[in-house]
């Protein structure tokens, strides 16, 4: 019965604990054999938000287009399907890869993919926008969640690609500037792959003990020109898929370079 | 082990005391619904619908939650206007007598708040065919300025605050926190189970018992069938397409319909085909809820047809009626009056009179 007592003691504390929110096992510890050599370890890559050679500030002026000056107080960007390709040329695909890049919060502009094989990493790919299957199968979570402000309520799918702003040239008459790019699929979508070398380097994963950085540059200026100029006073607004947002998608698909890698 | 057989199953249930003991909650909230009840439904002949529950397990909890959040007023901007306030259950969950949707401080949107029911058939929600997944229909009113102008976050965040939501999320989802697709899917289990078919036509279809239509109805389902039946297809009563049926344009509004979402010329004017189920309910009609009456909607396609762009080639010439046509094919809509859907209590408010 002592038996039975303690038992109920350890199943009545097994059942408070399971109600908690965290309920992880504790650590395997085992002092007396040495630590496995992990086989895996993190990947970082950083995005810098760019004004072509300066550094994006919400708020400040920068010049472009020949003279017209332009402000942003807003810039989020969906980065998705993030592989690394190895010397090797085995590929590393990271599971459910959505990332909402947010300008206004620093932490969200680095995305660490975790349990990367270790190895010599020659190369990355990635998605500018959310796939078209995630568009059409209901509520999603994490940063694909509608309270990112990144869904259109109205007419169902994901914004790719938000910046606003303002410029004294716009011919809204806020002087605002408001581009939301998206539409998935069809003749207007507006995804966009990316794909870079990282030339002589490589980005070395080996297990936990240091985390290699891919920087990559973001120039939000390319959201302007080649293939399409575009003219604050007339193309000032685009809040839906379509021929407009498609412009604008043109634009930005040469909006990241490859930086450099970081051991 | 420790026990023999009979000690361990005194433990067993011991522990499971202890177990429940120390998880319950507040055991006031909401009536216990027949386990059974909450569950698909296809009913014989019918399509399978669009939408399964496969990722989103319909249970009893699920189901009152959803039904918690479908009439609670804390998803408008200022906690005035609920789902329900629009979508009332004695008229098919269609909004009686007004003609277009009415949001917080009095504004007034643009069209007809439509009836719901059999809703996981439908691959795409609202006139224009907008959204395109059951799940993400709330969002629609929810953020529509005009309507509840509120954004998703803040009623996530507010939803979060409240012990009593906390609580009905850990009971659906085994835990207190809230998401927006836990919230979704909550809510597409009680929007999906709005079924209907068990009208006088569902019935007379089943051959249940001696019921049969009058000579009246019969008529008016052979005008039906040859007159009406291509776009408000049995049996669900609608294609889930979009047509020009010909309504003059209101210049004031100038609704261009499904080209609001597609920007294509040739969906110009062109609306989805509503449902004519529990249709002798959910005055006023069309899209704007221009009509009053059945036989305003009748007289429209007998000569009222007038806007030729994009117009439905079915509807070149409109559909001729005589006065004995029309109430021949009024009768016949009245029997697809499904009164279940109408006075099933697990639709109702559970917090309302």
């Amino acid at each position: 019965m002592k038996k039975a007592i303690l038992f109920l003691s350890v199943l009545s504390i097994a059942g408070f604990v399971s109600c908690k929110k965290d309920n992880k096992d504790p650590e395997p510890s085992n002092p007396t054999s040495p630590a496995p050599t992990p086989t895996t370890g993190n990947l970082t890559v950083q995005f810098t938000n760019m004004v072509d050679a300066q550094p994006l500030v919400f708020n400040t002026g920068y010049k472009i287009m020949g003279g017209d000056s332009f402000k942003v107080t807003k810039l989020n960007y969906y980065i998705t399907n993030i592989r690394i390709t190895k010397t090797d040329n085995s590929v590393y695909s990271e599971t459910n890869s959505y990332h909402l890049v947010e300008h206004s919060n620093p932490s969200s502009t680095s995305i660490t993919l975790p349990n990367v094989p270790n190895g010599s990493y020659k190369s990355i790919s990635f998605t500018l926008g959310v796939d078209s299957a995630l568009n059409v199968s209901g509520a999603q979570q994490g940063d694909l969640s509608p309270t990112k402000g990144m869904f259109w309520s109205w007419n169902s799918g994901y914004i790719m690609f938000k910046l606003e702003g303002s410029s004294p040239a716009s011919g809204a008459s806020s002087k605002g500037l408001l581009y939301h790019v998206g539409g998935f699929s069809g003749a207007n979508k507006t995804q966009r792959e990316f794909a870079f070398n990282f030339g002589a380097t490589t980005a070395n994963v080996n297990g936990t003990s240091t985390t290699p950085k891919v920087k990559v540059s973001t120039n939000v200026t390319e959201l302007f020109r080649n293939p399409n100029t575009i003219n604050f006073s007339v193309l000032h607004t685009v809040h839906m898929p379509g021929a407009d947002a498609k412009k604008l998608a043109d634009n930005y698909a040469d909006m990241f370079t490859f930086d450099s890698v970081v051991n | 082990m420790f026990f023999n057989k009979g000690k361990n199953s005194f433990v067993a249930g011991c522990a499971a005391m202890l177990l429940v003991s120390a998880c319950s909650v507040d055991p006031k909230i909401v009536p216990v619904l027949p386990a059974n009840d909450i569950r698909e439904v296809i009913p014989d002949g019918w399509p399978q619908p669009v939408y399964r529950f496969e990722r989103n397990p319909l249970g009893e909890k699920g189901f009152i939650l959803g039904r918690e959040l479908f009439y609670d007023p804390l998803l408008s901007k200022d906690n005035t206007i609920s789902c329900g306030s629009c979508h009332q259950q004695f008229v098919a969950f269609a909004h009686a007598d007004h003609d277009v949707s009415h949001g917080i401080l009095g504004r007034l949107g643009t069209r007809n708040a439509p009836a719901l029911f059999n809703l996981t058939w439908h691959p795409s929600f609202m006139h224009d065919g907008g959204v395109n997944h059951i799940e993400n229909q709330p969002l629609a009113p929810v953020e529509n300025p005009l309507e509840m102008d509120e954004k998703i976050g803040n009623v996530i965040n507010k939803l979060q605050a409240s012990a009593k939501y906390r609580r009905l999320f850990n009971d659906a989802f085994g835990s207190e926190e809230v998401t927006y697709q836990r919230f979704a899917q909550a809510f597409a289990q009680f929007m999906g189970m709005l079924y209907s078919y068990n009208s006088k036509y569902d019935i007379v279809m089943r051959k249940e018992g001696t019921a049969s239509f009058s000579d009246e109805e019969q008529r008016g389902y052979n005008l039906f069938r040859a007159k009406c039946a291509t776009c408000h297809k049995e049996p669900l009563f609608s294609d889930f397409s979009y047509h020009n049926n010909g309504l003059p344009v209101k210049p004031s509004v100038n609704d261009s319909g499904r080209a609001h979402i597609t920007l294509n010329p040739a969906d110009l004017y062109k609306f989805k085909t509503p449902s004519l189920r529990n249709i002798a309910l959910t005055k006023p009609y069309m899209h704007d809820g221009r009509f009053e009456t059945l036989e305003q909607c009748l007289n429209h396609y007998n000569g009222g047809v007038t806007n030729p762009v994009n117009l439905d080639p079915q509807l070149q010439g409109g559909i001729p009626l005589s006065a004995q046509d029309k109430q021949d094919l009024i009768a016949f809509l009245k029997t697809l009056t499904d009164y279940k859907l109408l006075f099933d209590k697990k639709f109702a408010d559970p917090n309302g009179q």
